[in-house]
């Protein structure tokens, strides 16, 4: 890693260079909110005009760039009663600006799920090696809870990254591509009223966050809650949308499903992200489901979120962003169902035992 | 201006699967590309009942015919292609390296594809996945096996095996039980596992008709009639969740210990490589920690039966 500093003027040279030369995704305006709040969402990007550097957070997550909703895994061609069978796991290169600690967290989650184990996936493994990073940090918005997580911060996972200090920006160069690209440009080395400012950036965006969860031992509080009332309560809320799955930065687990051309001359088998949500996500051949209930299958979510899975060694896959909670149209949030969770498990604890001091 | 173009070339990344040698499949930190299945030729087709077909397959490639081997309890993922891929459980012996048969019941979208093709048709396979009953640790040992319905299926698998290895076993019993005498299957091989694979077969139906002359009842119910030696048996069971329950709770009862029970346990799996999440029970994947279990890890999972 190399630190230099950029100064903004300089810098939007830089990722101007940047982006007429490559498919480019950035932070760009869609829309805008009920009350007339922008909607961000990471979009292709032609020139750094496009990119809103100040965007607050997007609605969807960098997730489907590298792991696309709908992405071909093979393809079939039939001729004579017979088939071939093409395997392609090429990709272009693609250059992602603006990401935020919590996505370049996500994506280094992303990386050991998919990358590790007996059969790392070449699909994956393809886009993510072609794929450069910029990331940027940024002030907290009253829900992000990422500090909660431990993922304000990012150490690795990009090939730069930006802190704003006033006037210019702090980069951290962790690649050599993205070092040789900087040459060009007018770097300074960091002064030491630079790092000053640095520390309190960091100093300051530590101490701007609002939400905070409580997620220590969060583990065992699941494992021993498995039964708890409360999953039946909000899952009587849970509309089994799966609109959470679909903006969370970390959530995988796809469905692969089968379809001919028009022509019936072939077929391609592709992945699709799917959501734990959803009523057949369970389902096996015959009808029988093994999380029919809402409660069964919202619990599930928490729990490969909160507890995490063997594949990737019981860690926590929650980056902390929010997005679920802002996008889910029933108002379920990570923070309630936590909190209610922990309340629950705690309450029970004193009126088991109470203190000597009572009695 | 220096070449701005970031480029890793993507052609690199494209490899070949199995090329020249033999996946170690118990290795589990081997690099391996599945994505590409075996294409076989569908040779025989066997109807047993309305619901059930038993289908075999010839790998078309000599070299990939010798390359594909598995052990009892394994799955593979078969394809069809337009339609797509189902987890079915390998019902051949693991020794005939010539076919490959599957025990399909006709139940959704894939094995509805497969019932109506014909002989000579290409279907495609991956795998082996998943993890396989231990043969050689019951070695010496009394094996008592329980199936259930469809529930033969992956039990042919050890019951060839055992005819390959019967001097490794002492008794070796089969509990087989299915709801209507018409639903057993395999009922042509029962003499050959009874005489040639010395068996010691039992069959009980639910709902027995008047042509049928056998015990009729739940399976539990032929636990009566034979005593087990629990310090040196081991138990296979494979069949409906439901039976899972009163069978494992039967034998733990009578003291079989619960890492010497094996059950295989059934999830719709998309993937079979420990990606898609879909055939997660409690923490651990179906494909890859399974499907057969020791019942002593199945009891601390919850959801798995």
């Amino acid at each position: 890693m190399i630190y230099k500093v950029i100064s903004k003027p300089e810098f939007r040279a830089f990722i101007e260079a940047l982006v007429t030369a490559n498919t480019s995704y950035g932070p760009r305006q869609v829309d805008t909110d009920s009350h007339g709040e922008p909607i961000y969402q990471f979009m292709p990007v032609s020139s750094a005009d496009d990119i809103a550097f100040d965007y607050t957070v997007t609605t969807s997550s960098a997730k489907h760039l590298l792991m696309p909703f709908r992405d071909e895994l093979s393809r079939f061609s039939f001729s004579d009663g017979d088939w071939k069978q093409q395997v392609d796991y090429e990709t272009p290169p693609i250059v992602l600006i603006g990401l935020r600690p919590c996505d370049i967290s996500a994506i280094n989650i992303l990386d050991e799920v998919m990358l590790k184990g007996a059969y790392p996936s070449p699909y994956y493994l393809a886009r993510r090696k072609n794929t450069f990073i910029i990331g940027m940090d940024h002030l907290p918005l009253p829900d992000c809870f990422c500090k909660s997580m431990n993922r304000h911060t990012v150490n690795h996972g990009f090939s730069l990254f930006c802190s704003d200090i006033g006037n210019r920006y702090y980069l951290s160069i962790n690649s050599a591509k993205a070092f040789s690209c900087l040459k060009e440009f007018c770097l300074t080395d960091p002064s030491y009223e630079d790092n000053c400012l640095l520390i309190e950036r960091r100093k300051h965006i530590k101490q701007s966050f609002e939400t905070n969860i409580e997620v220590s031992g969060l583990p065992v509080f699941l494992d021993v809650e498995f039964d708890s009332p409360i999953w039946q309560k909000w899952g009587d809320k849970c509309l089994s949308c799966g609109s959470c799955a679909m903006v969370c930065p970390t959530c995988y687990c796809y469905s692969v499903e089968e379809r001919f051309d028009l022509d019936l001359r072939g077929s391609t088998r592709e992945s699709h992200l799917y959501s734990c949500n959803l009523v057949d996500f369970a389902q096996v051949a015959g009808g029988h489901n093994f999380r029919p209930r809402n409660g069964d299958r919202l619990k599930y979510r928490y729990y490969h979120h909160y507890r995490g899975f063997s594949a990737n060694d019981n860690q926590q896959i929650c980056v902390g962003c929010n997005r679920c909670g802002r996008t889910c149209l029933a108002d379920i949030n990570p923070k309630d169902v936590i909190n209610d969770l922990r309340l629950e498990g705690e309450s029970c604890v004193t009126c088991v035992s109470p203190s000597p001091a009572k009695a | 201006m220096r070449d701005m173009r970031f480029t890793i070339p993507g052609q690199s990344l494209n490899r070949e699967p199995f090329i020249d040698r033999i996946p170690d499949f118990q290795k589990k930190c081997e690099v391996m590309i599945t994505d590409r299945g075996y294409k076989c030729k569908i040779t025989n087709i066997v109807p047993l009942t309305s619901q059930e077909k038993l289908f075999l397959l010839r790998i078309v490639d000599p070299m990939e015919r010798e390359l594909f081997s598995f052990r009892p309890g394994q799955f593979l993922m078969l394809e069809v292609p337009g339609y797509g891929e189902a987890p079915i459980s390998i019902s051949s012996s693991s020794s005939n390296q010539e076919f490959v048969e599957l025990c399909i019941r006709k139940a959704g979208l894939v094995t509805s594809a497969m019932f109506e093709a014909r002989q000579g048709a290409m279907v495609s396979i991956r795998g082996p996945f998943g993890t396989s009953f231990p043969m050689e640790a019951m070695r010496g040992q009394n094996v008592l096996m329980v199936a259930g319905g469809l529930g033969i299926a992956p039990m042919r698998a050890p019951l060839f095996w055992i005819g390959n290895h019967r001097d490794w076993y002492k008794d070796v019993r089969l509990l087989y039980g299915a709801k209507e005498p018409s639903q057993l299957l395999f009922n042509y091989q029962f003499e050959e596992w009874k005489k040639v694979s010395n068996v010691n077969l039992m069959t009980i139906v639910e709902h027995p008709d008047d042509s049928w002359k056998g015990r009729s009842g739940m399976i539990t119910a032929l636990f009566d009639e034979f005593s087990i030696d629990p310090d040196n048996t081991f138990a296979i069971v494979c069949g409906p969740p439901v039976m899972f329950k009163f069978v494992c709770n039967h034998l733990d009862h009578i003291g079989i210990p619960m890492n010497r029970m094996f059950v295989s346990l059934e999830r719709r799996m998309h993937c079979g490589m420990g990606k898609c999440c879909r055939c997660m029970v409690g923490s651990t994947f179906t494909c890859l920690d399974g499907p057969v279990f020791d019942y002593w890890s199945v009891m601390n999972l919850k959801e798995a039966i």
